[in-house]
């Protein structure tokens, strides 16, 4: 027979509780009976059930006590280590079990998620500057400005293998070291905090949950590139990111952390903040200085790039907030440690919102080159309903819809951009059964085509004449070629825009045809949308069989097209019917049908 | 305030670090609401004056105050509640009268209300 084993819970919540005394009383009862030999005694971790601790578990039967006193221990011995029987008071049984909560660690959501940029969400209360320093807050800054060259901080930073987090992906290293060498006097620092993708809210959720992060990242790369002046562009749709980075920038300009002299170095560095006005290629860097400056948001030809001519012409380092929020991490715990997280060519972690037909929607933080499926279903928990996956879209409205086969892709920079998509700043939206690819791609056009700047033919005509093409197909006047049409202008629009706008705006319509081609073909040759979504393909039925005669939908329809007497099958009236979908939500025997 | 230098900001920090994360003897329980975007525009305001209002007559060594989004916007309204030297509990899909019970068993009586707790713990850092 095996020995038998006393497992003392030695977690937090169970030696608060005393079981330390348990385990010493248990090994003195056992020795006055010469059991010491016989019996083991062991403490453990956390058992999980810290609300009827002590907990002590009896191997190798498996017994499980709960709510074990010193005083217990004696009949514990006498009945169940030499009777074999044990105290029914002290043992657990399931009615008294209620419901368990897991760990943190056990919950999916948080279970895959590594944080890095997102560490104190949560824990500080991000209007308390004290409670970031207590989260080694500003310790970062005042090591760079005490012990590292600046030199040396752009090596960490290039070391690190950090990539820009607002969506191109260029190595941030390599951008400082541009600017850092870049003739001209002043040079200026500049926080792209403008988040235009729809769904998308990582940004704001790291503004507002740790401002200081951000401050702290600007300064030191202020002081690596040799600025002392900086902006924060940030998205006027956003009051409380906008009210905590303003009250921020005060508390630290209080302290010493912002200002002349910070830290009583010789280095100075101030942030102004610069409210946008909602343009989404404002999120292109030199459309966005071009706002700073007071002009219209339009991007340029680059080069020359931001870090040689920049704001007012003079060198200029933009980074987005994720990529700042970043920094002090890397400073503080070295490029080695922040490159031996990731993949191989993406290093770190990537926060993503995770949107749309979703059962946890939430902002997560993964470590590189964790896959999408991983992501939508362990993270995600899958699809709600019961309903079927169809795609996930990442990078906003101009990245590309990645269906079920391209779900084991690693998300980073490389392998998305061969999936057809891109990583973008981060949005994650997820599609079911029920979306409509070529409506999808219909959507992310329009909104493309609204924020083009107009500037280049290409994207300004392009988009449009893309828009009414989608357009006629989800209306059923789509033609044959008209496949090619698009596919045709995609690759133009993408090859000869000339920023980031229009080189992406195409990516969800070449996606889209790339993988759900018969979504296209239903919708030209046989007027048909298969998900049931286009109204001008599609109609709505009764099921003669399965209709009961409820009236259910009869007194919902807003236009009164139902007809139908008492428990007898109803008929809708195909020529009053404005499709609203109102009897297909309010029929609880499936009895209405899309086709 | 007078201006830090490294060795004063790192008496806030070693100062702050004993606040942040909560001792015995240092407070009775801290109970953090999340106070993101997400959070507010499902009500955590509420849920904050619900534990202000609640918390008030119990006693000055409860520590209550606000963060940003925990992250998980679906079961907004969220708060942390942890007692001295035990692991912190999120509760998630709050309401006013939930805040009262979960006063009423977790922070007075010491007994986590499992009905309304997502989990136990703190996330993983890297």
């Amino acid at each position: 027979m095996d020995q038998m084993s006393l497992l003392v819970c030695g977690g937090t919540g169970c030696t608060s509780n005393g079981s330390l005394e348990i385990r010493t009383a248990l090994e003195q009862e056992l020795a006055r009976r010469g059991l010491a030999q016989d019996v083991k005694v062991v403490t453990t971790g956390c058992n999980g059930m810290c609300g009827r601790g002590p907990i002590l578990v009896a191997q190798p039967e498996g017994v499980f006590f709960h709510s074990v006193a010193p005083e217990d221990v004696p009949e514990l011995v006498e009945a169940y280590v030499i009777g074999g029987k044990p105290p029914a008071r002290l043992l657990y049984t399931e009615e008294q079990r209620g419901p368990v909560i897991p760990k943190m660690s056990e919950v999916p959501f948080y279970a895959k998620q590594q944080l890095i940029a997102l560490s104190n969400r949560g824990i500080i209360d991000p209007e308390n500057l004290e409670e970031y320093i207590g989260r080694d807050g500003y310790q970062a800054l005042s090591r760079v400005l005490t012990t590292m060259t600046e030199e040396e901080v752009i090596d960490e930073v290039t070391r690190s293998g950090l990539r820009g987090r607002g969506g191109a992906g260029f190595p941030t290293g390599r951008k400082w070291a541009f600017a850092r060498a870049a003739v001209g006097n002043p040079k200026y620092v500049i926080c792209n905090a403008d988040e235009g993708d729809p769904g998308a809210f990582m940004d704001r959720s790291i503004v507002e949950s740790d401002p200081h992060a951000v401050i702290e990242g600007m300064a030191i790369g202020g002081y690596a590139i040799g600025a002392s002046e900086a902006f924060v562009y940030i998205r006027g749709e956003y009051p409380l990111a906008l009210a905590r980075l303003n009250l921020a920038i005060e508390q630290a300009r209080t302290y010493g952390l912002l200002g002349e002299n910070i830290l009583g170095t010789d280095f100075s560095f101030d942030i102004k903040v610069s409210v946008g006005a909602g343009a989404f290629v404002c999120g292109e860097e030199t459309s966005l200085i071009a706002s700073l400056e007071g002009r219209m948001p339009e991007p340029r030809v680059k080069p020359p790039f931001p870090a040689q001519s920049g704001y007012m012409g003079k060198p200029t380092n933009i980074n987005n907030v994720e990529t700042w929020a970043n920094i002090r991490h890397i400073i503080l715990r070295g490029a080695e440690w922040f490159s031996s997280i990731g993949s191989e060519t993406s290093k770190g972690t990537k926060v993503f919102s995770l949107v749309g037909k979703v059962n946890n929607t939430g902002l997560v933080e993964v470590p590189m080159g964790i896959t999408l499926r991983e992501i939508v279903f362990d993270i995600g928990g899958g699809i709600p309903d019961g309903k079927k996956f169809k795609a996930v879209q990442s990078g906003g409205p101009s990245g590309g819809c990645l269906p079920e086969s391209k779900l084991d892709t690693p998300v980073d920079y490389e392998s998305l951009t061969k999936a057809g998509s891109i990583m973008g700043s981060g949005g994650l939206i997820v599609m079911d059964e029920t979306t409509c690819m070529v409506e999808v791609a219909r959507y992310f056009v329009a909104f493309t085509q609204e924020e083009s700047c107009g500037k280049c033919t290409p994207c300004r005509e392009g988009t449009k004449h893309m828009l009414d093409i989608l357009t006629a197909i989800t209306e059923g006047r789509g033609e044959e070629g008209d496949i090619e049409i698009l596919k045709t202008m995609a690759r133009n629009i993408k090859a000869t825009s000339l920023c980031g706008l229009g080189q992406t705006a195409p990516n969800p319509v070449l996606t889209t045809i790339r993988y759900f081609r018969d979504e296209y073909e239903a919708h030209i040759r046989e007027k048909r949308c298969p998900s049931g979504v286009c109204k001008p393909l599609i109609s709505y039925t009764i099921d003669k069989e399965a209709c009961t005669g409820c009236r259910a939908c009869a007194i919902s329809c807003p236009v009164t097209c139902i007809t139908g007497e008492r428990k007898l099958p109803h008929v809708i009236d195909q020529t009053q019917c404005i499709k609203c979908g109102m009897c297909f939500d309010v029929c609880n025997f499936n009895a209405v049908r899309v086709e | 305030m007078s201006k830090l230098t490294p060795d004063t900001l790192n008496e806030i920090r070693d100062r702050m670090q004993h606040g942040v994360i909560l001792r015995e003897g240092e407070g009775r329980a801290k109970i953090v609401v999340h106070m993101g975007t997400c959070g507010i525009a499902s009500g955590a305001r509420e849920i904050l004056t619900a534990f202000t209002d609640t918390l008030g007559p119990l006693g000055d060594d409860i520590i209550l105050t606000t963060s940003g989004c925990a992250g998980l916007c679906k079961h907004e309204p969220m708060a942390t509640v942890q007692l001295a030297g035990q692991t912190p509990v999120k509760y998630i899909d709050l309401t006013p009268a939930k805040v009262r019970k979960i006063i009423e068993e977790h922070v007075t009586n010491g007994s986590m209300v499992a009905a309304y707790a997502l989990a136990v713990g703190s996330e993983r850092l890297s």
